[in-house]
């Protein structure tokens, strides 16, 4: 019997919600199991990294590399299963375009180190210890991973053939993605695997979106009374549909939940937050600059709310000065 | 993503000049631009004059990727409100403007490395007056150099690659 092509999940800067996605596939994990030989899944199964190095180069046919990059550990195994796989996917918004916490982006290595072992509120820590990547103890050198500077995205890393988007990615489009990858039917490289084109286009509300859509204030959705059949933007309410990509079913919209952008841009698109900010501000309904500020201030985190998925893969990248 | 930095001279050399692209309406600040030049007003040769259709086509990606090709500043002229040829056009800019310098601000970018201003075909001498303006704000400002910025941030990932081939012979030795 020939072998069965070999498939790898591995996990990054990552919340855990990627692998649960995976198992999410419920029955039809076992019609996939059956296809294919899992040989590396370390929140699963009992494969170590000295297994990977053993392996030949290119003998994996595909990996999904799920989270961002944040450690040189991750740096590490992102090149490593590099070289063992035939093709590397990003899957999940974080390994697509750095994700949630690319966020961290936004302030330097030292404020984040300095909040998180010395002033979160829940910390103790007197003798202000930090980790360190290098230490002896008992005559025995311990090591840790580097944290770097920046929170990376997949592909700014090493090479990726193609992305699953998603905060996660839904199970339908992952076995979309894994019969693709055993019929060998595949996109050109690069391609992102769900429709290239905007969620409004495949929203429920989009009849209620008007054409001459006019804002004069935006609502935070918790302080309001959502109407759960009409467009949010048309109720003031800011929604990331029309600058991100469809592929999701609309699930939060049903849900009576704005869309937050998880699935990125359209391959039009370079800068996912530059075009959710054209989108909300040009139909204002104001034209004084002052009253234009007022109403903007209904936003009062725009970055964390334009990219709150994507800062990494921004054309800024980061806070210019951290 | 990897298209090249505006000029790589500019951005490298210790003499920095300050380097401000700007986004110019065809039907008024464009002219006026002619208008100056052919008028012989002078005005600082450090900006770089891109023709729009309307200051309403300048998506906010143009000006990111314009930071992000190693520009100090980005100055977008458009017509006076009332007098934009596509009616709404302006009104448009002027809003994106003021959600993108909030953007800008938010990501380490000051206020005075983007401005809009509305330039009639005729203000000839508005045009000079705001680019020397703006060109010295810059250089009080200082250096943007986003080009070389992210080679600086990217410098941990290429001492990391070496030093993994290094140890990948070690342990293979
Ligand atoms: S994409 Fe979403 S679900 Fe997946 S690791 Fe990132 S934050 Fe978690
Ligand atoms: S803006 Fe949001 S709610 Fe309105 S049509 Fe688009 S996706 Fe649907
Ligand atoms: S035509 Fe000049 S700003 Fe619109």
């Amino acid at each position: 019997m020939p072998d069965k092509p070999k498939i790898a999940f591995y996990w990054c800067a990552s919340c855990g919600g990627c692998e649960e996605s995976i198992v999410d596939l419920a029955e039809d994990i076992l019609e996939v199991a059956q296809a294919v030989d899992i040989v590396f899944w370390p929140v699963a199964l009992d494969f170590k990294r000295k297994d990977v190095e053993a392996m030949p180069d290119g003998s994996i046919l595909a990996t999904m590399v799920n989270g961002s990059i944040r450690t040189s550990e991750q740096e590490e195994m992102a090149y490593l299963l590099r070289r063992k796989s035939q093709i590397l996917i990003a899957y999940g918004s974080c390994a697509h375009m750095g994700g949630v916490p690319s966020l961290a982006n936004q302030f330097s290595r030292e404020q984040i180190l300095r909040y998180v072992y010395e002033e979160a509120p829940t910390v103790v820590n007197e003798q202000k210890v930090r980790p360190q990547p290098r230490h002896q103890y008992d005559g025995t050198a311990l090591t840790l991973p580097e944290f770097r500077g920046l929170a990376r995205s997949l592909d700014q890393v090493v090479e990726v053939d193609y992305y699953l988007p998603g905060c996660p990615p839904t199970p339908k489009l992952l076995k979309q993605a894994v019969l693709a990858l055993l019929s060998g039917e595949l996109p050109p490289k690069g391609t992102v695997l769900a429709p290239d084109v905007a969620l409004c286009d495949q929203c429920p509300r989009k009849e209620t979106k008007p054409a001459d859509l006019q804002i004069h204030e935006f609502k935070r959705p918790h302080w309001t009374q959502i109407d759960p059949e009409k467009c949010f933007l048309a109720q003031g309410v800011v929604c990331m549909g029309p600058a991100t990509r469809s592929g999701c079913e609309a699930q939060c919209i049903q849900g009576n939940m704005p869309c937050t952008g998880c699935f990125g841009p359209t391959s039009r698109v370079r800068d996912q937050g530059a075009k959710i900010l054209s989108a909300l501000a040009s139909p204002i309904s104001a034209r004084e600059p002052e009253e234009i500020e007022k109403i903007l201030g209904g936003i009062p985190d725009p970055v964390g709310t334009f990219y709150r998925y994507s800062l990494a893969k921004s054309l800024l990248r980061a806070k210019v000065t951290r | 993503m990897e298209d090249k930095p505006i000029t790589d001279k500019l951005v490298t050399s210790a003499d920095w000049e300050p380097l401000i692209v700007a986004f110019f309406c065809n039907w008024c600040t464009y002219t006026a631009a002619d208008l100056a030049g052919v008028s012989r007003m002078g005005y600082d040769h450090n900006v770089r004059v891109i023709r729009v259709m309307c200051s309403g086509r300048v998506d906010p990606q143009f000006v990111l990727d314009a930071f992000a090709h190693g520009a100090d500043g980005v100055l977008i002229g458009g017509c006076h409100p009332g007098d934009c040829h596509y009616v709404e056009g302006n009104y448009k800019t002027l809003r994106r403007y003021h959600l993108l310098k909030r953007v800008l601000r938010d990501l380490g970018i000051e206020e005075g490395r983007l401005r809009l201003e509305w330039i009639a075909a005729s203000e000839g001498e508005k045009v000079a007056k705001t680019i020397n303006e703006m060109v010295e704000q810059v250089r009080a400002l200082g250096p943007l150099r986003l080009t070389r910025r992210f080679k600086e941030w990217d410098a941990e990932l290429a001492s990391f690659e070496a030093e993994a081939r290094s140890e990948e012979v070690a342990t293979h030795a």
